[in-house]
């Protein structure tokens, strides 16, 4: 028999609903390896029992020849920023370590509506705010794949959704949740040789998740195949009326409709994102991409994104304003953490709550939050970003004009080894300035596995596309993933 | 035109008056959450994942809060802005648990609008006025800090927070405390007339920020100062007073006004600085990412148009032409929601008793309504039982009374057993012999035997001393112990008497 927890989603539902196994199994041989793989260091807190009840749950149902949901039997990994009842939810702060929700994020509720279960709550950046998982306050998580002669380094799973990445590449959980608000669902993905997409912008409900920046953050999810994807998005998504941006449109039958033909659609390639710095191995496994699209029926066109190089430093204004106001809710008053030093006062409790509260890369961006809306200084920064984010947003639709998708890699460098960029926080960001411009536009967007490179890292190719097109972006990436045929797996270390 | 100055050292100083007045929103529920505002609940017992600021929660705006500030701008004819936003003004403060306050900053839902008050000399204001109102806008309120419950701690209550409450700007037209006074309770009686607050300033329902600044008349104007949160009309007055008399001093004296928060305490009469500019927070606003913003439909604006009641300046002005009251009675009965509400069943009532058309009337059941009414329920104190004050009681003590069966007097006495036990006026006036004596033959019999025992009298009256008249009536009335119809006895008389 096949071992369980090679298995990706749609394997595992239809194994299940067909009889060769049945959930609880499933459940079972995933807990085990998620307590078998602590050394990755994926989850902050596991909870083997939701999984296992949530497995009975669909096979009771299978007893019952009742449907078995769209998820029915698949236990995922839970990115630790979606609230979840009674279980700690904490964004791998110190601020909400030991926080046990009264409610259920409407993502993670979806989900267990469609027969998931839970096998545990993912690490990931303090508050999402990372691209390299090393801002946990619980620790970072470590990738699963090595480098090829690279004496046992450990590698960054890429952040903020590091923790769901690691477990999914590591086959500890068939398929996790993400959120992505610069990245932080495709930049992991493509650094540890899996799918993640990231939908249009109100696709998925924002209630319940711990907010980073509300008008970016987008939850998604993170799967080995474009197919697991589409099923778990599918469940995921959908109007919610608890969320005053959730997008009130019906939710399309993605994985019914997924197709490789290509012929008729026009594939633009954005000139822009030729950026000087960028690794040749990345502009190769964009030429390879191009090709397996011109081998699917598509056709190349070249796009011009002309504020492209504007998307970053706009992202780094307008996510940390948000950021500094959203976070302002952690002030040791009702829930949370609580320092107050003898004798001090309300003030002397804020100062004292947030420093030990909150990690460093967490204050940077409070503090830089604070000084771009800071009187004087607002019009200058904040104001001429968001007029950057309305022409990033007009090239798109401008170069929507002339085709149907954009190709481009996820991110222009490979996985690097953990502590090697976080002195400079500056280097780190650009890592990201691939994945940011779709975010400032909230356009669907994933990250497809493409090859990996000369030193055995995965490459990942991205897929943009027009606003509530994610159908178009899903065919287009399983195109890609037909002809990558990446079978490639990390070496099992743990 | 006698106008408000101050009397200084220098000469005369023209006080310059803004208020903001904060105006909680009647409505169920918040205005970005489900949670009750009902007054007096136990603390933390209307308080929503939402107004708690947990994790992850967001806000989602409630129509009817919506639906109310913009009846509200409709209602002082005010621009009303089909696209509006909702901005963050970010602090720390305890009783605010989002760390920020959801207000409207840069694109208010109520742009510019005016509002009218009255000449009123005795008040001090002496011609009518227009007053410009600059915006209005819907926020949150916090919630509040109890300080009185424990020795070291404070307790924090967020009953109140995210509460909707509209902001109304007026610009810095008043020139009086008179006048601010007046434009208070004018604004109070239109909000209570659309049904957006209930103007219960006691209970904080509504409260204003009192801008105060002094120059010398025809000079630019001077630096203002803020006094936060004062909950009564008296109160306003009382801090205009105070503040301009305390720049006076203070310019006059050779120093400068700081532009300054202050706040004033009721029990001296008197503010005092709560925080000055320099110490000015920086509220850091932003437009708030988790909402989109408001785009309002043709359809919802005919929607709150229509639903407009008749408002008070446009009700006063048809009581004078239509019901032919005079100016006072009509500003009287108009200025709050319950008189009018009153006087107009009321009227109804009596009109449909008599008769006659409403018009017809009008002066007796004003008359009633304004002075008679509340002069006998005053006077009862807590005898009387204000369930038994009802329409169709007092209809009928004026049905009765237009009808000549009961005097005026005897109506204030049937009045008075009504209130005190709530039995029918029309039994009242029969088992109580509360009524008018209309029978002439009665009275004829009376004023025989008047004339016949004052032979003297009527020589002399009609000798030409015509003021015995008044004798021969009081005597008539008082043969027949009171209960004579009047205008019967009179005719009688002046027919006997020749």
């Amino acid at each position: 028999m096949t071992e369980l927890t090679n298995l990706g989603v749609k394997a595992i539902r239809d194994g299940v609903a067909g009889g060769d196994f049945t959930a609880r199994e499933v459940a079972e041989a995933f807990n085990t390896a998620v307590a078998e793989a602590a050394e990755l260091n994926a989850f902050i807190v596991t909870t083997p029992d939701h999984a296992l009840a949530a497995a009975d749950a669909v096979d009771a149902k299978r007893a019952r020849g009742e449907a078995l949901g769209a998820m029915g039997g698949v236990p995922i990994g839970m990115k630790d920023l979606f609230a979840t009842r009674g279980v700690q939810t904490s964004a791998a702060s110190h601020i909400l370590e030991g926080f046990k929700p009264e409610y259920e994020s409407t993502v993670s509720q979806n989900l267990w509506d469609a027969g998931a279960g839970m096998l545990g709550k993912l690490n990931l950046d303090q508050f999402a705010m990372g691209s390299s998982n090393e801002t946990s306050y619980f620790g970072n998580v470590v990738s699963p794949w090595r480098k090829a002669g690279g004496a046992n380094t450990d590698m960054s799973p890429g952040g903020s959704s590091g923790g769901s990445s690691s477990a999914v590449a590591a086959r500890i959980a068939p398929a996790a949740t993400g959120t992505d608000t610069g990245g932080s669902i495709r930049q992991p993905a493509a650094f540890t040789g899996i799918c993640g997409i990231k939908p249009t912008y109100g696709r998925c409900s924002r209630w319940g998740v711990v907010a980073f920046a509300s008008s970016l953050d987008q939850a998604g999810p993170m799967a080995r195949s474009v197919e697991d994807c589409a099923i778990m998005l599918e469940a995921m998504a959908g109007f919610d009326p608890k969320d005053a941006t959730s997008l009130d449109m019906p939710v399309p039958d993605w994985e019914a409709a997924l197709s490789a033909d290509l012929k008729g659609k026009k594939i633009g390639i954005p000139k822009e994102y030729r950026m000087d710095g960028t690794d040749e191995e990345i502009l190769k496994s964009w030429e390879q991409g191009k090709e397996w699209l011109r081998d699917a029926g598509a056709e190349i066109v070249d796009v011009s994104l002309p504020h492209t190089k504007y998307a970053l430093p706009a992202y780094y204004i307008v996510a940390p304003a948000e950021a500094s106001s959203n976070l302002a809710r952690y002030d040791g008053v009702r829930y949370g953490l609580r320092d107050l030093p003898d004798g001090a006062g309300l003030q002397d409790m804020y100062a004292a709550t947030r420093a030990a509260g909150f990690g460093d890369e967490v204050k940077r961006r409070i503090l830089i939050g604070t000084y771009v809306l800071s009187a004087g200084f607002y019009d200058a920064y904040y104001t001429q970003a968001q007029k950057i984010r309305t022409l990033v947003a007009q090239d798109f639709a401008n170069a929507f004009g002339q085709c149907d998708a954009i190709l481009a890699p996820t991110t222009p460098t490979a996985s690097f080894p953990l502590n090697s960029l976080n002195e400079d926080p500056l280097t780190m960001y650009l890592n990201d300035v691939f994945a940011v411009p779709a975010s400032l536009a909230g356009l669907p967007a994933m990250s497809v596995p493409a090859m990996l490179n000369s030193d055995g890292l995965p490459l990942g190719l991205q897929v943009v596309g027009k606003p509530f097109d994610e159908q178009g972006v899903l065919d287009v990436g399983l195109a890609i993933q037909q002809r990558a045929e990446f079978e490639a797996k990390p070496e099992k270390w743990w | 035109m006698s106008s408000y100055r101050i009397q200084g050292a220098t000469g005369e100083w023209e006080v310059v008056i803004g208020l903001e007045v904060h105006a909680q929103v009647t409505s169920k529920a918040k205005l970005f959450s489900g949670a009750s505002t009902a007054f007096g609940a136990e603390p933390n017992s209307q308080v929503s994942l939402v107004d708690a600021a947990m994790p992850g929660m967001l806000p989602v705006p409630n129509r009817e809060c919506i639906r109310q500030a913009v009846r509200t701008g409709m209602a002082i004819e005010a621009e009303i802005n089909k696209y509006s936003r909702f901005d963050r003004k970010n602090y720390f403060y305890a009783d605010l648990p989002q760390g920020y306050q959801i207000s409207q900053l840069y694109h208010p839902i109520v742009g510019e609008g005016s509002l009218h008050i009255e000449a009123d000399e005795k008040a001090g204001i002496p011609e009518d006025k227009v007053i410009g109102i600059e915006r209005i806008h819907v926020e949150q309120d916090a919630g509040k800090l109890m300080h009185d419950q424990h020795p070291t701690m404070s307790y924090v209550d967020l009953n109140r927070s995210g509460v909707a409450l509209m902001e109304i700007v007026s610009k810095p037209d008043m020139r009086s405390p008179a006048e601010a006074g007046a434009y208070v309770r004018k604004l109070r009686s239109i909000l209570r007339y659309v049904g957006s607050c209930d103007g219960n300033m006691e209970e904080g329902s509504m409260r204003a920020d009192v801008n105060v600044s002094v120059r010398k008349p025809g000079e630019p104007f001077g630096t203002r100062t803020e006094t936060k949160n004062v909950n009564s009309v008296r109160f306003v007055m009382q801090v205009i007073e105070y503040e301009a008399n305390r720049q006076v001093d203070v310019l006059e004296n050779g120093g400068s006004v700081d532009q300054e928060t202050r706040l004033f305490d009721p029990n001296t009469g008197t503010t005092r600085t709560m925080r000055s500019k320099e110490d000015a927070h920086d509220y850091r606003y932003f437009p708030d990412p988790d909402l989109l913003p408001l785009e309002l439909e043709d359809g919802f604006l005919d929607e709150c148009r229509a639903s407009l009641p008749e408002l008070p300046d446009a009700k006063r002005a048809r009581y004078e032409t239509e019901l032919g009251l005079t100016p006072y009675n009509a500003r009287e009965l108009t200025a709050e929601v319950e008189t009018f509400a009153r006087f107009e069943t009321l009227l109804a009532a009596t009109a449909k008793g008599i008769g006659k058309p409403e018009a017809e009337v009008a002066t007796q059941v004003a008359n009633w309504a304004l002075s008679v009414a509340p002069g006998v329920m005053k006077s009862l104190g807590e005898e009387a039982n204000p369930a038994h004050a009802t329409a169709e009681a007092q209809a009928s003590i004026l049905d009765m009374q237009a009808k000549g069966e009961i005097s005026g007097g005897q109506a204030k006495e049937i009045y008075e057993i009504v209130l005190k036990t709530g039995r029918d006026p029309g039994e009242i006036a029969d088992s109580e012999g509360l009524k008018q004596v209309s029978d002439t033959g009665a009275i004829e019999t009376a004023i025989d035997q008047i004339i016949a025992n004052n032979e003297d009298k009527v020589a002399e009256y009609r000798g030409g001393k015509d003021k015995l008249f008044g004798f021969f009536v009081g005597q008539t009335m008082k043969a027949m112990q009171g209960k004579a119809n009047p205008a019967v006895v009179n005719q009688i008389l002046k027919d006997k008497l020749g």
